[in-house]
């Protein structure tokens, strides 16, 4: 294994487990202050919105449709794989297509 | 619940494939840090050599969440000393602490509950990793396959659910979209775009939040 994979992955480990412990450790004695908690609690939306317009910069319009067929499917079906899943078929398809993706 | 887990796991394995991470460090990863979205979060920003900082800043973000998870679990963590208290901690992910909430609001009163749910998810997560690192290896997948898209279609998927209304994250995710893309294209270097948009974007929601409260 490759020593700087390594080091990124025991990084990881690292502070996963700081969050995981910590939180106990830390806010059973003492709640933080209601803005620091909000702001916790909303992060997950954000974090994956970020995420998702960063990489579709990198993809262009077959990506884009992708994610609304994804974001369509998860919300009709509710089935995470089923989404995954057409959001992948529906990129292929328009790989698939000369001119576009 | 562990087919819920199956496709994001499939999909970490798949994206390690393509970022060249090898089976062996795939599944070390998927041990020890053990947390779905961070782990693909850290690979999308993964370069080469391996982005130390990166990751370990992309992984604290995302699992900051599960700090506030902790806490809420006291009523049967303050029953556990030493070794169970704080590996049972260690196993700690969305869905053990879903189902041990509501274990816990039904009258339950055995943490054992938590750290059993959360080892059959550990070892579903790993097996499925491996499954999609396999898969991906196997028909060598050239850059820009269709089924790395399954990485941002996970994160797609998992942002309805999350979904509360457009008053109360419209603005919010807006505003993260926006920011992350834009310190892109200021060309600062990852993690910091993904960071600035979704700590930026998590801040205003809190302000609209306790502004309302008051």
């Amino acid at each position: 294994m490759r020593s700087d994979v390594l080091l990124a992955i025991l990084g990881m480990a690292a502070v996963t487990y700081l969050c995981r412990a910590g939180g106990y450790a830390i806010m059973r004695a003492k709640r933080p202050p209601p803005f620091l908690d909000a702001m916790l609690r909303n992060l997950p939306g954000p974090i994956f919105m970020a995420y998702v317009a960063l990489a579709l910069t990198r993809t262009g319009p077959a990506g884009l449709l992708g994610t609304i067929v994804v974001v369509l499917v998860q919300w009709r079906t509710g089935h995470l794989s089923a989404s995954i899943l057409a959001g992948i078929g529906a990129v292929w398809l328009l790989d698939l297509l000369p001119g576009l993706g | 619940m562990l087919l819920g887990l199956l496709p994001f796991g499939l999909v970490v394995g798949v994206v390690s494939v393509g970022r060249g991470l090898s089976l062996a460090e795939a599944l070390t990863m998927s041990a020890v840090v053990y947390a779905g979205s961070a782990q693909l979060l850290a690979l999308e920003l993964w370069s080469d050599p391996a982005p130390i900082l990166a990751a370990t800043l992309a992984a604290a973000v995302v699992n900051i969440r599960m700090a506030p998870m902790g806490a809420a679990l006291a009523p049967w963590l303050d029953r556990l000393r030493g070794l169970r208290l704080w590996g049972t901690l260690a196993t700690l992910v969305d869905h053990s602490f879903a189902m041990s909430m509501a274990e816990i609001r039904s009258g339950g009163r055995d943490a054992g509950f938590l750290l059993g749910t959360s080892l059959v998810l550990y070892f579903g997560w790993i097996v499925s990793v491996a499954a999609g690192h396999v898969l991906g290896g196997a028909v060598r997948l050239p850059p820009g396959h269709p089924l790395f898209f399954g990485g941002i279609a996970a994160f797609a998927a998992l942002l309805v659910p999350l979904w509360r209304g457009a008053r109360q994250d419209l603005l919010a995710w807006a505003l993260a979209a926006a920011l992350a893309v834009a310190l892109h294209k200021l060309g600062l270097p990852q993690p910091l775009p993904l960071l600035g948009g979704a700590l930026a974007g998590a801040a205003l929601a809190a302000w609209q939040e306790t502004r309302a409260a008051r």
